[in-house]
C-alpha cells in the first residue's frame, strides 16, 4: 500500500497476519480468527512443573531512630501454596498490594523469599544461593509490565535479545544473530528490524521483544506480570494470541500474574485470588468464575464492569465492598478479610480460616463459604478447628490436626452442599 | 428510549443539549508536521445524561475534551469549529471568561489522581482554592467549611481531620474521591471525567462508578466519560462515541452501539477484550496493526489499513473515499462512518459467532 | 527527624576527621620544610644541626599520625606551640600559629572568615534573583524568542572563563572607569557603607557568572513542571494563569532549586579564589591560596580545608532537614 508508516519495510509474505508489526493489509475476517486463539483449556493429566509451598515474604521496617532497629514486617506473601502445571498456565488475581507481584518476583528469586519452598525440577529455588541459582535462571523468565521501561534504549534490540543467549552460552557467537532474527520472527517482529533501539517501536511491539528476550533461553516458566495491562485495548489482544502461540509451540508452562479477571479467565485455567498476602480461593476456571464461594472473589467478580449490561441497562447489583485493603503490616487478626466483609462474625476476628479443599480442583478460606445468597449462617469451619461457632475454644471438639494447606488437590474433597467427604 | 434521538446536534427526549460541539477540530503544528488531532468531531450531551467517548490512545478523546476547558495553549493549538456550554460560544473565547467556565461551569477530574492533585498542598487547602476562585467574596473559612462538606459527600470518612491531610496520606480510591470532590465543589453543570478509574483496583473503580451515578443524581449534571473501557461505558454512560484517530466513528446510545454495533472499529474493540462471565469458546480477536499517524491523514477511512473486513466493501472505495457518519440500518439515532453496506448482518453473522457464542445462539 | 538528624550529624563528624587527615597529611609528609624559614630567619647560620633541632622543637620530626592527633587536640583543649625562639599559648579552639605571619590561625579566622560570607551572600541573592527570574520567564514563554534570547544569552555568559570575567569587570569598571569604588574588604565595623561598596562588584561579578546555570536550571525545572498534571488541574481549576506559575509549579520546581543553591552556598563559603584574589579581597579563598606559597604554611592550609569541608558537610545536612519542610512526602511517612 502506498500510505504505510514511513518507518516500515515490506514484510515477506509467508509471514503470519499477526506477525505484522506494520500497518500494512490487514487479513480477511476469516483468517484473522483462524490465527486467533479460544481459552486456554486445563490438562488435568499435567504433572506440576513449579510447586511453591508455604512461600512467605517479609519485607523487614526499620525504625527513624539513631540506631535503626526492625520494628516490623511488611508480610507481602504469607505462605502461600500452589502448582504450575508443565506446559499450563496458573493466573493470579487480587487488587494492588495482595502480593501477587512479590510473587512473581520469588518465583524468579528477584528476592529471597523469607520462608517455604519452590520447587523445580529436583532444586528447591529458596534454598538456592545465587550462584547456584545462575544456571537455574535461564529455566524460569520473566516478562514485564512496562514496556517502555523494562528494555534498555541504549542497546539495539538484537542486543537485548542476544545478550542472554551469550552469557548462558546458548549458542556460538556466530549464531547469535541467526537466532536472534529467528526469535524476533516468532514473535511477529520484522528479523531485520534486529539493529533498531527500543523507541523505534510501539507499545505492543516492544512487549513482543520483551517476549522475545524471554523466550530466549528456552525457559520451561515464564512469570507474566500484568504483560497486557500498559497497552491500548487492540494491542492486548495480539500480545494475548502471541503469548497462547508460544505456549502451545514450545510447552511453555506460564504463572499469569494480573489485575483484569476476564484476561486471566481466557489465558489460565486455573485460577488464584489473593487478598493480603494470602490465597483466599483457588480453583479450576469453572470453579473460581462460576461457582466462586469466597465472598472476596463473588465481589471482584461482581465489580467486574460488563458490557452485557448495556443491552439490559443501568447498573446491576452487586457486592459492594466498603472502605480500602488494610495495610500489610497489621494485617487484621483472623481472616484478613473480615474487615471489608459482609459476612464477617465473631469467628472471624479470632481464627484464620484454613484453605480447605471444596471439590475437585477447588479450594476456599473462608468460615462460610457458599455461593452468592447461599452462605451458610454457621461457621462451616468450628469442627475442624475444634472450636465453637463464635470461635471460643470448644473442649468437646476434636479439632483436626491437618489443616497445613498443601500446594495441588487431594483425591477427597469437603462437599459443601452434601457436608460430606467426597472422593474423585 | 429507541433512537428518538438523531443526530448530533439536536438533544434527547429529556431536553436541550448542554454542551453541544459541532465540526470540531484540533491540529497541533509540531516539527515534524501538522498534527490532526481531532477532525469535524460533532456530538451533544443534555444535562443529567452521561456521554461514553471511547477509544485508544491517539483516537483524540482527551483533547477534544480539553477544547471544552479551553485548555489548549492558543499558540499550540489550532481549534476551528464550535464548542456550546449553555448556549455561550468557547472557541475563541478569551481568556477571562474562559477561566469563569473552567472548573465553575465546567469541570474536569483527571485519571491519575496523585499525579493531579499537587503534593506539596494540603487537600483542604487545594479545595477551597477551586472554591474560592469562583467565589471570591467567600472566607476562608467559609471555603474551608464547603470543602468538608465536599469531602463528607464524596464519602470519604472523618473529613474534619482528612481536610488537612496531603494527597499522599490517601488511598487511590480515596484520592480520587477527592478529585471528585474538587471538581464538584462549584455544582458544576459538566463534568468531564477523563478514565478516572483507569488506575484503579475494580472494586474500587465499582465503588467510584456509583459515586458518580448517584453524584448525577443529585446534581443533575452532564457527564462526559472518556474511557477505553467498553464495560465501564456499558455501566454509566447513556450514549457512546466511539473515536479512531481524531474522528468520531460510531454515535448512539449505548445500548444500540453495544449490542448492534455497526463500525468494523468497534466490533474490534469488542472482541479485544474478553469478558469475564462470557462463553470460553469465545475468542479474544485483537485488531491487527498499529493505529495510524495523525501527520498525514490516509485519502480514504482511516481504519482501512486495519480493518478485516474491508474485503466486503465492492472496489477501493475505503481506501480512496472517507465514509460519511451517518445511519445505517437501525434508525437516525445510530451513526457510523463506514462503507459496509450492511454492517448488522455481518456482525450477527460473522462476528458474534467467534465473540459471544453464547449470545450468537440466543438470536 | 531527631534521629535522622543525628545520623547525619554522626557521618558529618567522620567526613570531616578524614578531609582533615588526609590533606594534613599529605602536606605534613610533603617536601616543604616549614622549619627552614625559621631556622634562618632567626639570625646567624642554619647549620643542619640547627635545622634539626628546631625541627625537632616545633614537633615536625613526629609520626604524621600524633601530630595530627596534636593539631586536633588544640583544636578541643588548646595546646602549647613552641617556634624555638618564641613560644605560644594557644588557648581552645586552637588551629595553630600560622609559620608565615606568626598570628593564632583561629584569631586571623574570625577576620577572613566575613568577607568571604558576605561576598557568598551577596553573590547568593544575586545569581538567585536574577537566575530564578530568568528562568522562570523563560520556562513561561516557552519556545518564544524571548525564551531564545535568554536561553542564548545566559549561554554566552557561561562560556567565559571566570577569572577572565573577573579580570575585565575589575579592569573597565573601577580601574579605568570608576563606575564602581575600588574593591576589597573594609571592616564592617568601621564603615559599613564601605564595606557594600568594596564588595558591590565582586558580588555582582560572582552573581552574574553563576545566573545562567540558575537560570538553565530552573528553565528545565519549570518546563518539566508545567508538564505536570497537577498543573494542568490548577488551569482546570479556573487559576489565574500567574497563580498557576507561583503557586503550583513554582512550589513544585523551586525544591531541587534549593537543594543546589544550599550546596553552592556552602562551596561559596569555603572561599571563592579567583573572586577574592582578583578584588583583593582578604577572605577565606585568598587566604588558603597564599598559604599556598612555599614554604607552605601547614597549619593555615589545614584550617581553611577544615572550615570548606565543614561549611560543604553542614550545608549538605541543612539542605536534606529543608527538603523535609518543603516536601511533605519526605516528612511524613
Amino acid at each position: 500500500m502506498s500510505h504505510l508508516r514511513p518507518e516500515s519495510e515490506p514484510t515477506p509474505d509467508d509471514k503470519p497476519v499477526l506477525a505484522k508489526d506494520e500497518v500494512g493489509e490487514a487479513p480477511a475476517f476469516d483468517d484473522l480468527v483462524e490465527q486467533t486463539h479460544t481459552a486456554n483449556v486445563l490438562d488435568p493429566s499435567a504433572k506440576p512443573i513449579l510447586t511453591v509451598d508455604n512461600l512467605k515474604m517479609y519485607f523487614p521496617i526499620k525504625s527513624g531512630g539513631v540506631v535503626r532497629r526492625k520494628v516490623g514486617d511488611v508480610q507481602a506473601v504469607d505462605g502461600i501454596s500452589f502448582e504450575v502445571p508443565a506446559g499450563g498456565s496458573l493466573g493470579l488475581v487480587g487488587e494492588s498490594g495482595c502480593g501477587k507481584s512479590t510473587t512473581g518476583r520469588l518465583i524468579t528469586r528477584l528476592y529471597k523469599p523469607t520462608g517455604g519452598s519452590m520447587r523445580f525440577e529436583g532444586h528447591d529455588l529458596a534454598q538456592l544461593t545465587d550462584k547456584e541459582m545462575k544456571p537455574l535462571r535461564r529455566e524460569v523468565q520473566m516478562i514485564f509490565q512496562d514496556p517502555y521501561s523494562s528494555l534498555n534504549p541504549r542497546h539495539t534490540v538484537g542486543t537485548i535479545i542476544g545478550t542472554p543467549l551469550q552469557v548462558h552460552g546458548i549458542v556460538p557467537k556466530n549464531k547469535v544473530l541467526g537466532r536472534v532474527q529467528e526469535l524476533l520472527e516468532v514473535v511477529g517482529l520484522n528479523p531485520e528490524h534486529y539493529n533498531r533501539y527500543p523507541n523505534e517501536f510501539s507499545g505492543g511491539q516492544r512487549q513482543r521483544i520483551g517476549i522475545a528476550r524471554a523466550l530466549a533461553l528456552q525457559p520451561k516458566v515464564m512469570v507474566a506480570d500484568e504483560p497486557v495491562s500498559a497497552l491500548d485495548v487492540s494491542i492486548q489482544a495480539q500480545v494475548i494470541n502471541l503469548m497462547q502461540d508460544i505456549q502451545a509451540e514450545f510447552g511453555v508452562a506460564f504463572l499469569f500474574i494480573a489485575h483484569d479477571l476476564a484476561i486471566v479467565r481466557h489465558f489460565c485455567p486455573e485460577v488464584a485470588v489473593m487478598y493480603l498476602g494470602k490465597i483466599v480461593e483457588i480453583g479450576d476456571r469453572e470453579s473460581i468464575y462460576s461457582h466462586a464461594r469466597h465472598p472476596y472473589t463473588q465481589a471482584l467478580l461482581s465489580a467486574v464492569p460488563d458490557v452485557k449490561q448495556a443491552v439490559i441497562g443501568g447498573r446491576r447489583e452487586r457486592i459492594r465492598l466498603e472502605g480500602d485493603v488494610p495495610s500489610p503490616i497489621n494485617p487484621p487478626s483472623g481472616c484478613r478479610f473480615r474487615t471489608r466483609c459482609p459476612l464477617a462474625q465473631e469467628i472471624c476476628a479470632k481464627h484464620e480460616p484454613p484453605l480447605l479443599q471444596i471439590g475437585k480442583r477447588h479450594k476456599v478460606a473462608c468460615h462460610f463459604p457458599g455461593e452468592i445468597g447461599k452462605h451458610p449462617t454457621e461457621p462451616l469451619t468450628a469442627r475442624l478447628l475444634g472450636v465453637d461457632h463464635a470461635g471460643n475454644p470448644d473442649p468437646g471438639a476434636s479439632p483436626s490436626t491437618d489443616l497445613d494447606t498443601k500446594p495441588g488437590y487431594d483425591d477427597t474433597w469437603f462437599d459443601l452442599d452434601t457436608k460430606t467427604f467426597a472422593r474423585a | 428510549m429507541t433512537s428518538t434521538q438523531t443526530t448530533s446536534t439536536t438533544g434527547t427526549p429529556d431536553g436541550a443539549p448542554y454542551l453541544e460541539v459541532t465540526d470540531l477540530t484540533v491540529k497541533f503544528p509540531t516539527a515534524d508536521g501538522l498534527v490532526n488531532a481531532v477532525s469535524d468531531l460533532s456530538y451533544s450531551v443534555p444535562l443529567g445524561r452521561t456521554l461514553g467517548i471511547v477509544g485508544e490512545s491517539g483516537s483524540g478523546k482527551s483533547v477534544s475534551s480539553m477544547a471544552v476547558l479551553g485548555l489548549h495553549d492558543a499558540r499550540s493549538a489550532r481549534i476551528t469549529g464550535s464548542i456550546k456550554v449553555g448556549g455561550r460560544e468557547v472557541v475563541g473565547m478569551d481568556e477571562r471568561d474562559l477561566r469563569s467556565l473552567r472548573g465553575n461551569t465546567v469541570s474536569m477530574i483527571f485519571q491519575d489522581a496523585l499525579a493531579a492533585l499537587h503534593p506539596f498542598y494540603r487537600v483542604g487547602q487545594q479545595l477551597a482554592e477551586a472554591y474560592r476562585v469562583h467565589h471570591p467574596s467567600a472566607s476562608k473559612k467559609e471555603a474551608r467549611a464547603r470543602a468538608i462538606d465536599m469531602l463528607d459527600r464524596v464519602g470519604i470518612p472523618s473529613p474534619k481531620s482528612r481536610v488537612d491531610d496531603f494527597p499522599h496520606q490517601f488511598s487511590g480510591g480515596m484520592r480520587q474521591r477527592v478529585m471528585i470532590a474538587m471538581g464538584l465543589i462549584n455544582d458544576p453543570a459538566l463534568l468531564i471525567a477523563d478514565e478516572p478509574t483507569t488506575a484503579l483496583d475494580v472494586t474500587v473503580q465499582a465503588q467510584i462508578l456509583d459515586l458518580l451515578q448517584d453524584l448525577q443524581r443529585e446534581f443533575n449534571s452532564a457527564i462526559i466519560m472518556i474511557t477505553h473501557d467498553l464495560g465501564v461505558i456499558a455501566e454509566i454512560a447513556d450514549d457512546v462515541l466511539v473515536m479512531y484517530s481524531g474522528r468520531a466513528v460510531e454515535y448512539g446510545s449505548t445500548r444500540e452501539i453495544l449490542s448492534h454495533p455497526e463500525m468494523p472499529y468497534t466490533w474490534g474493540l469488542l472482541s479485544s477484550v474478553p469478558d469475564v462471565h462470557s462463553d470460553t469458546n469465545a475468542r479474544m480477536i485483537p485488531i491487527p496493526g498499529t493505529p495510524p499517524s495523525l501527520l498525514n491523514p490516509l485519502p480514504g477511512c482511516p481504519f482501512e489499513p486495519r480493518c478485516a473486513h474491508r474485503d466486503k466493501v465492492p472496489g477501493d472505495l475505503c481506501s480512496t473515499t472517507l465514509p460519511e457518519l451517518r445511519p445505517g440500518g437501525r434508525g437516525a439515532g445510530h451513526v457510523k462512518r463506514c462503507h459496509l453496506p450492511d454492517p448488522d448482518a455481518i456482525y450477527e453473522a460473522e462476528v458474534l459467532p467467534e465473540i459471544a457464542p453464547d449470545l450468537a445462539k440466543e438470536n | 527527624m531527631l534521629g535522622f538528624v543525628v545520623r547525619r550529624l554522626l557521618s558529618s563528624l567522620i567526613v570531616l576527621l578524614l578531609a582533615s587527615f588526609v590533606v594534613f597529611a599529605v602536606f605534613y609528609l610533603g617536601p616543604s620544610n616549614p622549619a627552614r624559614p625559621v631556622c634562618e630567619g632567626a639570625g646567624g647560620r642554619c647549620t643542619p644541626e640547627r635545622l634539626v633541632a628546631i625541627e625537632k622543637q616545633m614537633g615536625l620530626d613526629k609520626p604524621v599520625l600524633s601530630a595530627y592527633g596534636e593539631f586536633m587536640g588544640g583544636i578541643v583543649k588548646g595546646r602549647e606551640i613552641d617556634f624555638g625562639a618564641s613560644a605560644y599559648d594557644c588557648t581552645a579552639p586552637c588551629l595553630g600559629v600560622s609559620y608565615d605571619t606568626r598570628n593564632f590561625v583561629t584569631d586571623e579566622l574570625k577576620e577572613r572568615i566575613v568577607p568571604t560570607i558576605l561576598l557568598a551572600i551577596g553573590g547568593s541573592i544575586v545569581f538567585l534573583v536574577v537566575g530564578v527570574t530568568t528562568g522562570i520567564l523563560a520556562a513561561s514563554r516557552r519556545g518564544s524568542s524571548t525564551d531564545r534570547l535568554l536561553v542564548s544569552g545566559s549561554l554566552l555568559v557561561s562560556s567565559i572563563p571566570y577569572y577572565l570575567l573577573c579580570l575585565i569587570a575589575w579592569i573597565f569598571l573601577t580601574l579605568q572607569t570608576n563606575i564602581f569604588p575600588a574593591t576589597g574588604y573594609f571592616p564592617i565595623t568601621e564603615n559599613p557603607l564601605k564595606t557594600i561598596g568594596g564588595l558591590l562588584l565582586p558580588s555582582l561579578v560572582l552573581g552574574f557568572a553563576t545566573a545562567p546555570a540558575y537560570a538553565r536550571y530552573t528553565r528545565g525545572q519549570m518546563v518539566e513542571t508545567l508538564g505536570d498534571d497537577f498543573v494542568r488541574t490548577a488551569s482546570a481549576k479556573g487559576l489565574p494563569r500567574r497563580r498557576v506559575l507561583f503557586r503550583h509549579a513554582l512550589r513544585a520546581a523551586i525544591v531541587p532549586i534549593v537543594t543546589i543553591f544550599g550546596l553552592d552556598f556552602g562551596a561559596l563559603l569555603a572561599g571563592t579564589i579567583f573572586t577574592e584574589a582578583i578584588f583583593s579581597i582578604d577572605g577565606i579563598g585568598r587566604w588558603g591560596l597564599e598559604a599556598l606559597d612555599s614554604p607552605l604554611d601547614l597549619p593555615v592550609i589545614t584550617a581553611t580545608v577544615l572550615v570548606g569541608a565543614t561549611f560543604i558537610v553542614v550545608s549538605n545536612l541543612v539542605v536534606d532537614i529543608a527538603y523535609g519542610f518543603l516536601d511533605p512526602r519526605v516528612r511524613i511517612g
